[in-house]
């Protein structure tokens, strides 16, 4: 079956209410006439033999690069680096593509007879992950033959033991990476290329450094211009990366990239009425949404959270390409595009987002407010190529139930950003000024990235930067059936409905406001002209 | 012309500290420009006659207009004219030195006002003070004026209770209580030797077995397992209260059964009676006021000195509390503004001509100008309608109204009422909860505390609404004719207006005294915590230290064991351990209870022959499972802040150190239970030292603070329960975190700081606190850990919604 491309649908009064995401559950809504919604495009075909496409990609390298097999040497020290718990999302039924490329790897490092091979997971400030996720990524064969043997190793950015210094850029940007993978003969890097930010000079320049280095491009500055960090080609996040990714090649750094992408095939059968258009919906479509939904009404949050975390997403794998970096990326950003891009034409008045009950960083976790920020103005919002989907100064209108809640052991310094930062000030540069340092070197927040799993410090920070383009680009952003303590904090307004935060968008865009729904997830990117 | 009277006066008064007595010392001073007063007063443990003279008497607001009349002078007429007699009417010849004797015996005037007015005194104290006192004063006057061979005739006058009379019906005339018809003959030697040698049986008794050990299990109860030293404090405490309450009760009993109301009626007259036994040469008159309440004109109208009688009563009515009071409508509530009391008292003592024989004069409005309890009741509530007090919501408070019932039912209501709290306070006490659930506790134990006040004021009091004797006047109106152009004295009870007396004078100044709200301006609760929580994160502030087990990580060291002993067990073999925990629960709760040092100890035994190696390695993964998990997020950014601030952090616990070691980032110190480890690296299951719970902890932080040079009392403590009570009472600024009943109580009644910190959103407790790895893939651990998810938080639900 061919895929339909995405579309954007003109409501008419004869559209159905549609799906629209909000938290650990969603709603159907009805879109005012004349709206417009923007619609994924359908999963594309997997690959019909993953691995034997893996193998092909490893012998058959983009750009300047030999093939693995002849890049590997018994004497050699050989570190193979992967995505963390982040990516893909929500994570995908095993086999995971990280457990299907690095057995291929290993198969060949063995067949070299290469033994000095060591695992990392590419946390860069990202919490630690725990043995089953570790497991669940790597497949059972792999974690068992290394973990016991200390061979597999989570990256520390905070242990000064086990990371080298490289030197600056020509921007002056520091260069600090592990050191087991800096004194490697060679770095293979596994990714998941889940969105088209992710992989290339990032993989390792961002994954396996330290704060020291990472400052340089995580910042406000950085991400103001990146517009928007979706789109390599304008995003200064990127830019950064790819000088930091080209001097560690100056410097000897090999790194033999892997990039591998899924289709947008999310939810599992069950659910399957969320990746379909609502007017398709058959019977037992509309059975499962309303049993699901109504069943998800009365169910506590705790039970509620534990049935979403234990979701793995049915993705397939559509493409895998190795060799040199920026090659490999190259081909792995089309092949995203492929699948995500949708064309919208012009911009509108007002953006309306549904949130999901996930972003790269609450799996098994729960989400707070500041990540509830971060997934609608950093990620989604960011979902462009060319132009936002909302015109500058016109408003946002998200949906998420927002609870004022955090995971003490996930995400301890958030608390405290949200306790004595947010009151005092929303302005991410002031933020950035007064308070990153305290937080990145508090000594407790470290003791909890290294031995707990905590996300830094700073990583809190982070993602109220990335919602610094939004905040500068639009004028109102208002969350339906959010806390109102904690939307207040985040400094937004909150409505109870849908129809409510119209009525309050009103003063910013006039009472005959263009209105624009992406429809998400699956995930789409917006090419908007 | 009252000077005149007065004149160079010598005047002794005893009882000057009192309400009455302060009044009298001031109209004395206003009234005459030559008098001296001596007055007897007790001299403190820290403070002589003469500082009590100054600090109680002369700085009261009754010398207000005095003061701003003479200005400068003020200190100069009080320091020529006012003297202290240091004695104390307690003991034989007052205790008085040579040189005070001598003052005594050149005054021509003795004022005895001294009296336990307290209706509930215990009966040895008002034998000692009431019967025997007005006698040991006589005694004394009569011995100094023998030592020094004055025979200067003595004006003795007593200052009396109308309600000497008892339970007499109809007119009661001012005689003697040896002219009385009715004198009914008691032995008072006999009365005397019976109070007295009464308390020596109690202090008997109380030290016997049984009564030993009902006050340890009644502190056990009160405080739970607070360490010895506190439990002994509070035994000691409950032993000295058991013997003061069984002499109250003794003396209302012997007081009720020979006719009087109580035992300051009782004490009084007998009081009397012996002081006339014992006059030889001296005049004497007895002066007996009824119910003493604020003045009328004299220093100021509405003048009052301390709490008396009705004034709790009517506040509590006026906060809605007081339901029901007994009482005879029709019945006459004989109240007297204290100005009449002390004018009455001058009065007797500056006529020229003495009484040869003892007198008696009533000093009491139902005779001239009688006050109707039920017109009384109407005017109090009426104006309360009016003037209302406040709650803390800022609601005007709606007086009750009262329904005149008789004084059994109400006392029978409110019996049954303090029958039920105490059952459901008993009931509750046994099951450990915490926080709300606590407070709940204390809310239904602070009731129980108003209802039995309620009681007691029935009890006490109720007969003095219900009298129906009229005290006759018959003296004071002949006195008043006897001294003639002395209009300037008030003395005349058919001057009081009761409305205006009532409404415009008595009830705005006893308001005004009670510091209650009167205006509807919200009192939030959150002021005074906002305030507490701003002193404990003060610069000044220099360590807080903090308790760990539910203080800051819910769960306890049986949880930690239970987590650490099945980390690496099999499906079997941890059913298996768990049945073991379970069952042996009871009895190690019970054991906890009783002595937490123990209950480590023994329980500690469980660890006997764990590679210590291997369970530190464990450690860092307890930090993010079970430290973490089960942490309040807000107990431990309270760390934090205080570390910011610069205070210095300790963690002490009777938790192991290798269970806390994760910690040690977070805290400047850690004080924990450690075990002796073996040559082969394997635990002991024996404690090196003895484990800082309970008294110890004390003496720990006072150790530790000496040894950084940090003062305790500018230190913070954090806890949970009273076997911490040591710790929390050894600081300047302890705090009850999620305390559990008997600490949320304590904490309440001392003004403690009480924080209430949620539990984190991912980190319930597990009901059986065992290992499991919760990201496990088996579609069997999700089911098993979803639905245990569920039942934990219907339960939760249920215990949430029913609080």
């Amino acid at each position: 079956m061919k895929s339909r491309p995405g579309f954007v649908l003109e409501v008419d009064k004869s559209t159905p209410p549609i799906l629209v995401w909000h938290g650990e559950g969603f709603k159907l809504q009805k879109m005012p006439v004349d709206s417009r919604i923007v619609y994924p495009k359908e999963p594309i075909e997997p690959l019909d033999n993953p691995d034997a496409a893996i193998l092909e990609a490893l012998n058959n390298p983009v750009g300047d690069s030999k093939p693995l097999s002849e890049l590997l040497f018994p004497s050699m020290k050989l570190t193979i680096a992967f995505d963390d718990i982040s990516l893909p999302l929500p994570p995908m039924e095993a086999p995971d593509n990280r457990q299907r490329v690095i057995e291929a790897v290993l198969t060949l490092a063995a067949e070299k007879h290469v033994e000095d091979v060591v695992l990392i997971a590419a946390l860069a400030l990202h919490r630690r992950m725990s043995d089953a996720e570790l497991k669940h990524a790597l497949g059972d064969r792999v974690y068992n033959s290394f973990a016991p043997h200390k061979l597999l190793f989570q990256h520390d950015a905070e242990d000064p033991d086990n990371l080298t210094y490289l030197g600056k850029t020509d921007h002056g940007e520091d260069v600090e990476i592990n050191k087991r993978a800096a004194e490697s003969d060679l770095i293979v890097y596994v990714n998941i290329n889940l969105v088209s930010m992710d992989g290339g000079h990032k993989s390792v320049a961002t994954g396996l450094s330290s704060y020291r280095s990472l400052k340089h491009h995580h910042n406000v500055k950085t991400m103001q211009h990146s517009t928007s960090f979706m789109d390599q080609s304008n995003s200064e996040l990127h830019s950064s990366n790819w000088r930091i990714g080209r001097y560690l090649a100056d410097q000897g750094i090999k790194i033999f990239q892997i990039e591998t992408t899924l289709n947008t095939n999310t939810f599992p059968k069950q659910f399957s009425f969320l990746q379909k258009r609502e007017w398709e919906w058959t019977l037992k479509d509309r059975l499962s949404f309303t049993s699901v939904s109504k069943s998800l009404e009365v169910t506590p949050f705790g039970l509620k959270n534990s049935i979403f975390n234990s979701i793995k997403a049915p993705h397939r794998l559509t493409s895998v390409q190795a060799g040199e970096v920026e090659a490999v990326h190259k081909i792995t950003t089309e092949n995203v595009y492929e699948q995500q891009i949708v064309h919208v034409e012009s911009q509108s008045d007002i953006l309306s987002l549904g949130l999901p009950y996930i972003s790269p960083y609450n799996v098994n976790s729960i989400m707070n407010p500041i990540l509830v920020a971060c997934l609608g103005l950093g990620y989604f919002f960011n979902l462009y190529k060319g132009k936002p989907l909302v015109r500058k100064g016109g408003v946002v209108i998200m949906s998420h139930p927002t609870p004022l809640a955090f995971h003490p052991v996930h995400h301890p310094s958030y608390i405290d950003f949200f306790d004595q930062v947010l009151t005092e000030t929303k302005d991410p540069l002031e933020i950035q000024t007064n308070y990153e340092e305290k937080f990145a070197f508090d000594p407790w927040y470290r003791h909890l990235y290294r031995k707990s799993n905590a996300y830094h410090g700073v990583h809190p920070f982070y993602m109220w930067y990335w919602c610094a383009h939004a905040f500068d680009y639009v004028g109102k952003i208002i969350i339906v059936g959010g806390d109102r303590k904690a939307v207040k904090r985040l400094g937004f307004l909150c409505a109870t409905t849908f129809n409510d935060a119209l009525e309050m968008a009103q003063d910013t865009v006039g009472n005959t406001p263009s209105i624009v729904h992406f429809h998400v997830p699956p995930l789409a990117i917006a090419e908007v002209s | 012309m009252t000077k005149d009277y007065l004149k160079n006066k010598k005047i002794a008064i005893t009882g000057a500290t009192g309400f009455l007595g302060t009044a009298l010392v001031e109209r004395l001073l206003t009234l005459s420009d030559t008098c001296e007063l001596y007055l007897l007063v007790r001299p403190g443990q820290k403070v002589t006659a003469t500082d009590r003279v100054l600090k109680e008497i002369i700085k009261n607001d009754c010398f207000n207009s005095l003061r701003s009349r003479l200005k400068d002078d003020f200190m100069r007429v009080v320091s020529t004219r006012v003297f202290a007699l240091a004695g104390d009417v307690g003991i034989d010849t007052l205790g008085l030195s040579e040189n005070d004797l001598k003052l005594l015996s050149d005054c021509d005037i003795v004022i005895h006002s001294a009296a336990a007015v307290s209706f509930d005194a215990p009966l040895d104290q008002a034998v000692e003070i009431n019967l025997l006192g007005p006698t040991r004063v006589l005694q004394t006057l009569q011995f100094a004026k023998d030592k020094f061979a004055n025979d200067k005739p003595v004006h003795f006058t007593a200052v009396s209770t109308a309600y000497v009379s008892g339970g007499l019906r109809g007119l009661v005339k001012e005689m003697l209580p040896n002219d009385d018809p009715n004198l009914l003959e008691i032995n008072i030697d006999a009365e005397i030797q019976y109070a007295k040698t009464l308390r020596q049986d109690l202090e008997i008794r109380s030290r016997s077995k049984e009564m030993i050990d009902n006050f340890e299990k009644q502190a056990k109860h009160q405080l739970g397992a607070a360490g010895k030293p506190i439990l002994v404090k509070k035994s000691e405490s409950l032993r000295q209260d058991w013997i003061k309450n069984s002499l109250v009760e003794a003396g209302i009993k012997r007081a009720q059964m020979l006719g009087w109301p109580d035992a300051y009626a009782y004490t009084k007259c007998l009081g009397e009676r012996l002081l006339i036994s014992n006059i030889n040469s001296e005049y004497l008159s007895i002066v007996r006021p009824s119910i003493i309440e604020s003045s009328l004109k004299f220093p100021y109208p509405g003048w009052i000195r301390g709490f008396r009688m009705a004034e709790p009563i009517i506040i509590s009515y006026a906060k809605g509390l007081l339901k029901e009071f007994p009482g005879v409508p029709e019945g006459t509530i004989d109240v007297i503004p204290v100005d009449l009391v002390v004018d009455t008292i001058i009065g007797v003592c500056m006529r020229t001509e003495l009484p040869k024989t003892p007198e008696v004069i009533h000093c009491a409005s139902g005779h001239r100008n009688p006050l109707k309890y039920g017109m009384l009741v109407k005017l109090v509530q009426e104006y309360f309608t009016q003037n209302p007090l406040y709650d803390n919501q800022g609601q005007p408070i709606v007086v009750p109204k009262w329904s005149f019932p008789g004084r059994g039912r109400v006392q029978g209501q409110l019996h049954k009422t303090v029958n039920i709290l105490n059952k459901t306070e008993h009931l509750l006490g046994r099951i450990p909860l915490r926080g709300s659930a606590a407070q709940f506790i204390t809310n239904l134990e602070e009731k129980k505390l108003l209802t039995q006040r309620a009681l007691t004021y029935v009890e006490l009091y109720g007969a003095y609404t219900e009298t129906e004797a009229i005290f006759a006047v018959e003296n004071l109106l002949e006195l008043k004719k006897s001294l003639g152009d002395a209009g300037d004295l008030l003395l005349d009870p058919n001057e009081i207006n009761w409305t205006r007396y009532v409404q415009e004078i008595h009830l705005p100044s006893i308001i005004k005294h009670a510091r209650v709200k009167t205006s509807p301006t919200k009192k939030d609760g959150n002021q005074r915590s906002q305030r507490a929580l701003k002193q404990i994160l003060s610069d000044n502030r220099q360590m807080a230290v903090f308790d760990l087990e539910n203080t800051l990580v819910a769960s306890n060291v049986v949880d930690a064991y239970a987590w650490l002993a099945t980390r690496h067990l099999d499906g079997f073999q941890k059913s298996k351990l768990i049945a073991d925990l379970v069952k042996s629960s009871k009895s190690l709760w019970a054991q906890d209870r009783k002595d937490r040092s123990d209950f480590l100890r023994f329980f500690y035994r469980n660890y006997e022959n764990a590679t210590y190696d291997s369970l530190a390695y464990d450690s860092v993964e307890l930090l993010t499972d079970f430290l973490i998990k089960r942490s309040f997020p807000a107990g431990i950014s309270r760390v934090r802040q205080h570390r910011q601030l610069g205070h210095k952090t300790l963690l002490i616990t009777g938790a192991l150190e290798f269970i806390v070691d994760p910690f040690k980032d977070l805290f400047d110190d850690i004080v924990s239970a450690t075990m002796t480890v073996d040559n082969a690296g394997k635990l002991t299951g024996e404690l090196d030292n003895l484990p800082p719970v309970g008294e110890i902890r004390a003496q720990i932080i006072k150790e530790y603070a000496d040894s950084n040079d940090i003062d305790l009392k500018e230190s913070v403590a954090y806890a949970d329960s009273t076997s911490d009570l040591p710790m929390l009472e050894a600081v300047g600024f302890p705090v009850a975190v999620n305390p559990e009943t008997k600490l949320y109580s304590l904490a309440n009644k001392r003004g403690w700081h009480i924080e209430s910190w949620p539990k984190t959103p991912k980190g319930r407790r597990a009901y059986l606190p065992v290992y499991n790895s919760k990201e496990s893939n088996s579609p069997f651990i999700q089911t098993k850990n979803a639905l245990k998810e569920a039942v934990s938080n219907s339960i939760n639900y249920i215990i949430n919604s029913t609080k």
